[in-house]
């Protein structure tokens, strides 16, 4: 095989890998645009606010330190050497919980029946929220997330590539990340236990009812607000795994937040309603975008990922504006 | 409508119901009791105000005046969804199904206001989670069977035919094993042989398990067959109560749907 080949078969699977943390994403937005018509603009800055509160009782940091040091004059910054990754992960689940509940309590209680361009704005407002919160509570400084997933260049599989290109060519063996294929192995198994859960238990069906028709969903006993909390909980633990996967590889830090963009055109290629479309729009995105920089990128002058999503979404929404997977809007009339 | 002591004591009952929509009075001052076991039948012509009494009833609407009871006790407003778990399951004149789901699941629905276990068990489908699961899934197979609906339990409802989609629609009411079963319009739209299908059914769910019934619909003859009693709305207003044959005889009915004071 070319070094070229290989190259390029590199580059592909270096963008899947990628594409996994869009999917992830998109997957949050998903669940709770199908059960509440919301489009959540906050899905991003949720993951960096999950990424910060594991961090922060993964190293035994106080919450709120700064601001009880400016009103009391005290200096707290630790409580101790924190809590074990599994106690710390199951405390943030909690926490988001909380949020969710207190969310519906407080917000969306307030919102229901309200035009979707209201509903949006409420997120927006949501997001800078959480933002300031989140930095209130933990500080606004980077932090590195180590939640024991291995990392750095797999030698095994450079070996195990070296062979492939024909002899007397110049190649090195195929460079992946174990974090990544960590990550996907994660993100896989978080898609099919989602997928059994609401196509085997009461509540994944009482989902999947409120994601289809809500008048009927009130009608065999489900309550909608119960529905929401729940959903708002899953996509904040969805969330929570994109935020310790790209928190992992690099820091938490803000631009965890923009990366959830990259959401919007991954759900405009697989469609606003579909679980499937979230992932495999991800993985397109993914992939095209490194293989667009691998190979015209240069002729363009780089940096072409930053804008290469969102021309492809733009593309589509030109001829079918409903996704891959969304259901067609036919218009009654 | 076979032994009279099938029918028992008044489960529900509503006490002088008033409800607007702004200008339109779709209810004023209705008063009747629905006793155990019974078919009571509304009728009425078009916008006669049908559909907004089993609105009342199972919660969507709340009217400005008026009292619920429900087996003894005066109601508080409710949501329809409390109002379901107080065991009232209802059917909807233009079909409020899950249309994405499988028939089977969406009978499965039915039974929400019966499974219990919590959502840990649930996350990891085992101990009584699992246990539940399958014996809802036995119960409802029950009711496919009962049904004849075996041939489309997995096909997704929103590609049915509309007669099928109605009975599956009263599978997921049954489903709910309801004390009181609601159904509006369920025979709209069909033909003879679905009707003759669909009138077997009410008449065998309230038979084999003593299902309390309350029906609109539009075809007399079915409802003078199937029916116990009948209230007449017209306008908002109710005209007449009583046994088919009271019914029938009543001037005031039979002038309604002659259409002597309006079309
Ligand atoms: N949600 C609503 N908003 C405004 N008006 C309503 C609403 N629901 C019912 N109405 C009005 O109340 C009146 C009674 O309507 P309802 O649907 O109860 O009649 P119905 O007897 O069921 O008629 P049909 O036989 O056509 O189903 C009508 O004038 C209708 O327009
Ligand atoms: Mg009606």
């Amino acid at each position: 095989m070319s070094p070229l080949f290989l190259n390029a078969l590199e580059v592909i699977v270096n963008g899947l890998m990628a594409g996994i943390m869009y999917s992830l994403v998109a997957l949050g937005f998903v669940l709770i645009f199908k059960a509440s018509g919301i489009f959540n603009y906050a899905q991003g800055v949720t993951a960096l606010f999950a990424a910060l509160t594991l961090v922060g009782f993964q190293t035994g940091q106080v919450p709120f330190a700064h601001l009880i040091n400016t009103i009391f004059g005290t200096k707290i910054h630790h409580w101790g050497d924190g809590f074990n990754t599994i106690l710390a992960i199951i405390l943030t689940m909690l926490v988001m919980i909380l949020f969710a509940w207190l969310l519906e309590k407080i917000v969306l209680k307030h919102m229901v029946n309200q035009a979707p361009i209201i509903l949006f704005m409420t997120t927006i407002g949501l997001a800078y929220f959480m933002e300031g919160f989140g930095d209130l509570m933990w500080g606004a400084d980077i932090k590195t997330m180590d939640v024991g997933l291995p990392s750095g260049g797999s030698l095994w599989l450079e070996d195990f590539t070296k062979g492939w290109a024909a002899s007397g060519t110049e190649y090195y063996g195929m460079y992946i990340d174990v974090l990544d294929v960590w990550a996907a192995g994660i993100a896989i198994l978080l898609v099919v236990a989602l997928t059994l859960f609401s196509q085997y238990t009461k509540t994944g069906r009482a989902l999947r009812a409120v994601a289809d028709d809500h008048q009927a969903a009130l009608t065999v006993g489900i309550s909608l607000r119960t529905i929401w909390i729940i959903v708002w909980s899953l996509s904040g633990f969805v969330a929570l795994v994109a935020g310790i996967m790209w928190g992992s590889k690099s820091g938490v830090q803000f631009s965890l937040s923009l990366i959830a963009l990259k959401a919007l055109p991954v759900l405009i290629l697989g469609g606003f309603t579909s679980i499937p479309g979230a992932i495999i729009g991800g993985l397109i995105i993914g992939v095209g975008e490194k293989l667009f920089e691998y190979s015209v990128g240069g002729l363009l002058g780089g940096a072409t990922e930053n804008w290469f999503a969102y021309v492809l979404a733009l593309a589509f929404l030109m001829f079918r504006p409903q996704g891959l997977f969304g259901e067609k809007i036919i218009e009654r009339v | 409508m076979s032994g009279e002591n099938r029918i028992g004591d008044t489960i529900l009952e509503v006490k002088n119901i008033s409800l607007s929509f702004g200008g339109v009075k779709a209810l004023t001052d209705i008063s009747f009791d629905i006793k155990e076991g019974e078919v009571r039948a509304i009728i009425g012509p078009n916008g006669a105000g049908k559909s907004s009494m089993l609105n009342v009833i199972n919660g969507f609407y709340h009217p400005q005046q008026g009292e619920v009871w429900f087996r003894g006790k005066k109601r508080v407003a409710m949501k329809p969804y409390q109002v379901a778990r107080q065991g009232v399951a209802r059917t909807f004149q233009n079909i409020a199904l899950f249309k994405g789901m499988s028939t089977l699941d969406n009978l499965m629905t039915g039974r929400i206001t019966h499974m219990k276990t919590n959502l840990f068990w649930q996350s990891i489908w085992a101990g009584p989670a699992a246990k539940e699961e399958l014996e809802h899934r036995e119960r409802v197979e029950h009711i496919i069977d009962f049904l004849g609906i075996q041939a489309i339990r997995k096909t997704p409802v929103g590609r049915l035919p509309y007669g099928m989609q109605k009975r599956v629609e009263l599978g997921r009411a049954l489903a709910a094993e309801p004390k009181l079963l609601l159904l509006d319009e369920p025979m709209a739209g069909m033909n003879q042989e679905e009707k003759e299908d669909m009138s077997r059914f009410i008449l065998d769910v309230n038979d084999e398990f003593g299902t309390t019934i309350t029906l609109i619909e539009h075809d007399i003859g079915v409802v003078m067959d199937l029916s116990d009693r009948i209230v007449v709305l017209d306008y908002g207003c109710k005209l007449a109560d009583g046994t088919p044959d009271v019914v029938r005889n009543d001037q005031d009915v039979i002038n309604a749907y002659l259409g002597v004071s309006h079309d």
